[in-house]
C-alpha cells in the first residue's frame, strides 16, 4: 500500500514539476531538489548533486535521466517507469497541440512576456539552489574543492568547454587526490 | 510501417549520441530530420527550436513530438519519443543499479565529492547564462538595452525564495503574470 503511494505521489510530482520545466535540464533538477530533498526528504542533498552529475554526463535528455536515477532509487524499476512516463506526458501533450497553431503562437506578445517573466523565475530559482548548496562547500572548508567550482565555473561559463568534458576532469581529479592522500599515508 | 521504423531509428540516435542535453542535441537533431530524411525545412527547424524554447521539456522530446506528429500523427509522435528515451533507459538504468550499490564506498565517495562542486558552478553559470537574455530581452523598463524589470524580478523572485520557501513553481508562475501586467501598463 505504501509503495502504490510512493508511486502515485512519484508520477503526480514528475508531472507537474515537468509541466513547468522551462530552460533545459538544470532547472528540472533545480526543481526536483526543492521537492524531493526539502519538501519529501525522499532525498539527500548529496544524492542529488550525484545524481545531477550522472545525469548530465550520460547520453540523452537530462530530465529523463533524472528522472530515471530519482525513481529507480525510490521505488525501482517501476519507479523509474512511473517517473519517466511523468516526465514525458507535459512535452508530448503540449507539443501536439501546439504543431497545429505554432505560428500564432511563437509570434503572440502576450505568451512572449509571460515567458520573459519566467525566465527571470527561472533564474532565481537557479541561484537560491547555487546559495544553499554552494554554502554547504564553503562550509567544508577544502582548498581542492574552492579551486575546483571556480574552475568548473569559468570553464563553461567563459571558455564554453563541453560539460561532459569538464565532469571527466573532475572524476580525474578526484581519484588522482585520492591516490596522493594514500600514497603520502604510506610513506613513513 | 516504414516511416515508425525510420522515425523511431532516428531518434534512438539523437537519443544515444547527445551527451549534455538541451543545445548538444541541436546538431544531431538537424542532422537526422533536415538533412538525412528532410523531414522539416530548415525554416520549419527554426521554428521548432523557437517553440522548444517557450514550452517545457527537453529538447529532444520536444522535436521528437514535433516531428513525429507531422510526418505520421500521434502515434509518430510517441514512437519518436520513445525512440529518443530508448538508449537513456537502458544506459541509465544501469548506471542507476551501480550507483545506488557502490555509492557508500570510498573511493567512489571520494570522487563524487570532487564532483558536487563542479556541479553547483555548472548550475550557477546557466543561471548566469539565462540572467544575460533576460537583460538583454526588449520590453518592460529598459535603459541603454538593459532590461531593468527583468533584473528586478529576478532579484524579486530570488529574495522571496529565500525567505519563504515558497514552491518555485508558483514564483516561476508569479514572475510570468507580473512581467505580463508590468508591459500592457508601461
Amino acid at each position: 500500500m505504501r509503495k502504490k503511494n510512493t508511486l502515485l505521489q512519484l508520477f503526480l510530482n514528475m508531472l507537474y514539476i515537468s509541466a513547468f520545466t522551462f530552460g533545459g535540464g538544470f532547472v528540472i533538477i533545480t526543481l526536483m531538489k526543492r521537492k524531493f530533498c526539502d519538501e519529501l526528504g525522499w532525498l539527500g542533498e548529496k544524492e542529488m548533486l550525484d545524481i545531477t552529475a550522472l545525469a548530465q554526463s550520460s547520453p540523452g535528455a537530462i530530465a529523463v535521466n533524472a528522472a530515471i536515477l530519482v525513481g529507480w532509487k525510490l521505488a525501482g524499476a517501476a519507479g523509474m517507469a512511473v517517473a519517466v512516463t511523468g516526465t514525458i506526458i507535459p512535452p508530448i501533450a503540449i507539443l501536439s497541440a501546439i504543431s497545429y497553431i505554432y505560428e500564432a503562437f511563437a509570434s503572440n506578445v502576450y505568451v512572449g512576456y509571460v515567458l520573459k517573466g519566467m525566465q527571470a523565475g527561472v533564474v532565481a530559482v537557479l541561484f537560491d539552489v547555487v546559495y544553499t548548496m554552494g554554502a554547504g562547500v564553503v562550509k567544508a572548508k577544502s582548498w581542492l574543492n574552492y579551486g575546483l567550482m571556480a574552475a568548473a565555473f569559468l570553464a563553461t561559463a567563459v571558455w564554453k568547454i563541453n560539460v561532459v568534458y569538464i565532469i571527466l576532469a573532475a572524476v580525474a581529479v578526484g581519484i588522482l587526490s585520492r591516490g596522493y592522500a594514500k600514497w603520502r599515508e604510506g610513506k613513513p | 510501417m516504414g516511416i515508425y521504423l525510420e522515425l523511431f531509428w532516428s531518434f534512438i540516435q539523437v537519443g544515444m549520441f547527445s551527451i549534455g542535453g538541451g543545445y548538444a542535441a541541436l546538431p544531431l537533431i538537424q542532422s537526422q530530420v533536415v538533412e538525412r530524411h528532410g523531414w522539416l525545412t530548415a525554416g520549419e527547424f527554426n521554428d521548432l527550436i523557437t517553440i522548444a524554447e517557450m514550452t517545457p521539456g527537453p529538447m529532444a522530446v520536444n522535436s521528437a513530438t514535433f516531428v513525429g506528429i507531422r510526418i505520421a500523427g500521434i502515434p509518430g509522435a510517441l514512437v519518436a519519443t520513445f525512440g529518443c528515451i530508448l538508449p537513456s533507459l537502458i544506459l541509465v538504468s544501469i548506471l542507476a543499479k551501480l550507483y545506488f550499490k557502490y555509492q557508500n564506498l570510498d573511493a567512489i565517495q571520494n570522487i563524487l565529492g570532487r564532483l558536487r562542486p563542479v556541479i553547483i558552478a555548472l548550475i550557477a553559470a546557466a543561471a548566469l547564462s539565462i540572467l544575460k537574455t533576460v537583460v538583454a530581452s526588449e520590453g518592460g523598463l529598459s535603459v541603454n538595452g538593459i532590461n531593468l524589470s527583468g533584473i528586478l524580478l529576478a532579484a524579486g523572485a530570488f529574495f522571496v525564495l529565500r525567505r519563504t520557501k515558497k514552491s518555485p513553481i508558483l514564483i516561476m508562475v508569479a514572475c510570468g503574470g507580473v512581467n505580463l501586467l508590468l508591459n500592457l501598463l508601461i
